[in-house]
């Protein structure tokens, strides 16, 4: 099978790397190939992050390049539209509609763009924008936001949604696992 | 078992599976779950050493007793630690010692692009470099066979991508060996003129038979596809190009960069019509395929700056790019930022307000640079503003009652104290600025010589910081809370003005230590902000101009309490 590539982009703290590790595992209990790259460090202190996901028979490069992401799984608005480039053609947008705004904007030096998904679904891209921060406040934290992204996601593939709650359940801490479950519930119905 | 891991947890996989009896590290990004990884495990010694020197020379220790051993450590941690490898490379070893080395093309989170293999050549020395997480497993456990055979520290160069990156390996038992017995040897071990003399003999003999190893090993293999392009390439570059041309082009993949095989590059470059060298960073293979006589195809059209990816390999071939979409409007840039509540804020301010010139050190205070604060002058590596103040205000004394150094707690403890000591002995006034948040922050909270923990979290000898300085013969030591604004101001201007060394403590932990309890989030009562913007000098994340009034984000502020110190119309309050 062709190499799937899926991007998660979000902003330090969101909770991306933890999306990362689950996605990751769950792909490897299904039998498939899998590459996940990541950077720690300067960029985890409230910057851009963004990490890969690629899975098929055989995957070399952990990087996924412009032109090259079947999904990019956004945390944030700003953020989507920061790597919407990588996305492949007939690739889709999955977008956390919070919006965060950069150093740039706070101190007045740039201006958060506004109606930034509107222009790229002007484009031809395909965008699924949800408000996940509300999901996963009604799931009880908003620290929840990675696990409805993810279950937004879940819908496109055929994985059987007891595999994700399984992982869920082996990646997040018990005392969150059943908000989590909750969020992931919540997600996928939305 | 199959498992899914990131290169530093497959290499401390692969160390503790080869009977690992000792790592002493230094943190430092991309290497430090290396350790991380090695200290879950209890059947092992574990610690940070306050820095690289200290802990290969440890490592050292513990391979001369006959126990392996290993470190790991950044690119330029490897700067520090030089000294003990160069010289290591002439005692040999007596049980297995893997030096770990992470490079950083691109600088991810780094203050330069320097390629290891240059220590590899420079200090005579084996090195392996994986291009995955299971080769860097493999490679780890291997490289103490090759220290014990050889007799030789092996370094195990890694990268961002393959440090960071998690690919799946296959997890086998640990075995331990007897301790190697120690023996005294004096012409091995002790490195005087005379003894050292009769070891470089010994040196050299042992790269030739290190160059046959590598004529004949698994880690460097041809993988012949199409016979039109060669490709020769090594660690992460090898993932790319097997991207782009798959089985269409032959490899030799190099898994073993010092020293190289003359013999099997000469015979790879003899069977394919075009030969490419695509390497990150310096033109290492590249060079040494033109002392053999080729004339391969390398940094003309692959970069000696940042790191690859398919794209640029693809580009450099004349592939044609895929296609993208972009948005017209430019996506503002979001930097990394100090956390709101970062307690190296209100000291910042201090400094950015007195308009003080600011030598700065490695951490995350190094953010402090950033706008709207803009508060360093200069960043050079660990230590440097220590030493740095001194030669600043010995060559120019009347920049003494504006000028200081900041440095972290960790930082001080790993190369600042010595440059402190310098201050005092030959003297200059200068004044110190210890940035103490009670751990190693940027490298993601690892503990220090100075937070009375050790590795695992257990209690641990505290350096007593205050004492240290004083005992180093620093007269005025003054401690002072970075929230409290009037007061870093005060203690800032009185040691600034004395006309002898002084040291500020500026101490409060890291906000986001799992024991700092957060106040809840302030609030702006719209009707008294005045719109100054005075607290958007603080470069708080939490802060933003909302309708033209100051607005905190609640999810966010964790009420520090540092804003309503600059709002002089007492608008911003706590929550009811």
């Amino acid at each position: 099978m062709k190499t799937t590539n899926i991007m998660i982009v979000g902003v330090g703290g969101q909770g991306t790397l933890l999306a990362s590790k689950l996605l990751g595992t769950l792909l490897v209990d299904e039998g498939y190939d899998v590459k996940v790259s990541e950077v720690h460090g300067m960029s985890q202190r409230g910057g851009s992050v963004v990490t890969y996901v690629r899975f098929g028979d055989k995957v070399y490069s952990p990087l996924v390049e412009e032109g090259e992401a079947d999904y990019i799984l956004a945390f944030e608005k700003l953020e989507a539209a920061r790597w919407a480039p990588c996305l492949a053609k007939g690739g889709k947008i999955i977008v956390n509609t919070q919006e965060i705004d950069p150093m740039p904007v706070i101190t007045g030096a740039a201006e958060y763009p506004s109606g930034i998904l509107e222009e790229l679904k002007g484009k031809g891209v395909d965008i699924d924008a949800v408000d996940a921060l509300s999901i996963a406040q009604e799931a009880g934290s908003a620290k929840a936001v990675n696990i409805v992204l993810l279950a937004r996601f879940a819908k496109h593939f055929t994985i059987p949604v007891e595999s994700w709650e399984t992982a869920i359940a082996n990646t997040v801490a018990p005392k969150f696992r059943e908000m989590n479950r909750k969020a992931f519930e919540l997600g996928y119905n939305a | 078992m199959k498992k899914l891991m990131i290169g530093n947890e497959a290499v401390a996989q692969g160390l503790y599976e080869g009977g690992i009896g000792l790592v002493s590290s230094y943190p430092g990004t991309p290497s430090t779950e290396i350790t991380e990884f090695l200290s879950k495990h209890d059947d092992l010694h574990s610690e940070w050493a306050p820095n690289e020197k200290v802990a290969l020379e440890t490592a050292f220790g513990a391979s001369l007793a006959g126990v392996r051993s290993a470190c790991a450590m950044k690119h330029v941690g490897l700067n520090v630690a030089a000294d003990p490898l160069f010289t290591m490379s002439y005692t040999g070893v007596n049980a297995g010692l893997v030096v770990c080395v992470a490079d950083d093309p691109a600088m991810h989170s780094s203050q330069n692009e320097q390629d290891s293999r240059h220590y590899a050549i420079g200090a005579k020395l084996p090195m392996l470099e994986p291009s995955d997480s299971a080769e860097a497993l493999q490679f780890a456990k291997d490289a103490f066979e090759i220290s014990e055979k050889y007799d030789t520290p092996v370094l195990l160069r890694m990268c961002t991508r393959v440090s960071h990156s998690q690919s799946i390996v296959e997890t086998g038992e640990r075995v331990v060996r007897d301790p190697v017995p120690y023996e005294k040897k004096p012409a091995k071990y002790i490195m005087m003129p005379g003894y050292a003399k009769l070891r470089h003999p010994i040196v050299e003999e042992r790269t030739k038979k290190l160059e046959a190893l590598a004529e004949n090993c698994p880690y460097n293999r041809i993988e012949w596809g199409g016979l039109e392009i060669g490709i020769i390439t090594s660690g992460t570059s090898y993932q790319y190009v097997k991207e782009v041309f798959g089985d269409s082009v032959s490899v030799l993949k190099i898994g073993m960069p010092n020293p190289l095989p003359a013999r099997l590059i000469k015979e790879f470059a003899a069977h394919v019509g075009k030969l490419y060298v695509i390497e990150e960073l310096d033109p290492i293979i590249e060079n040494f395929c033109r002392t053999l006589g080729l004339d391969p195809v390398g940094k003309e059209k692959f970069s000696m700056i940042g790191e690859f990816s398919q794209k640029t390999i693809a580009e450099a071939f004349g592939l044609a790019p895929k296609e993208t979409v972009k948005a017209d409007t430019q996506p503002p840039a979001r930097p990394p930022v100090m956390c709101s509540g970062c307690p190296h804020r209100g000291m910042y301010y201090v400094l950015a307000k007195n308009k003080i010139t600011v030598l700065g050190d490695i951490g995350c205070y190094t953010l402090g640079a950033a706008p709207p604060l803009n508060a360093l002058d200069s960043t050079l590596c660990m230590g440097a503003s220590v030493s740095g103040i001194h030669g600043f205000l010995n060559a120019d004394d009347a920049m003494s009652d504006k000028t200081v150094a900041v440095i972290g707690d960790s930082t001080f403890m790993h190369s600042g104290v010595t440059g402190l000591i310098n201050i005092a002995y030959n003297g200059s006034n200068s004044t110190v600025i210890i940035l103490d948040n009670s751990i190693t922050g940027m490298t993601g909270h690892q503990q220090n010589p100075t937070t009375g923990y050790n590795i695992k979290g257990d209690p641990a000898g505290k350096v007593d910081l205050e004492a240290l300085c004083k005992s180093i013969g620093i007269r005025r030591v003054r401690v002072v809370d970075p929230y409290d604004l009037k007061t870093c101001e005060e203690v800032l201007k009185e040691e600034l003005a004395a006309k002898e060394p002084s040291v500020i403590i500026s101490r409060r932990p890291c906000v986001l230590l799992k024991y700092v309890k957060t106040k809840p989030p302030l609030k702006v009562d719209a009707d008294k902000c005045r719109s100054c913007k005075m607290c958007m000098k603080l470069g708080c994340p939490s802060i933003a101009m909302k309708d033209g009034k100051a607005h905190i984000d609640e999810t966010l502020c964790v009420g520090c309490e540092v804003c309503p110190q600059l709002c002089k119309f007492d608008a911003i309050v706590k929550e009811d």
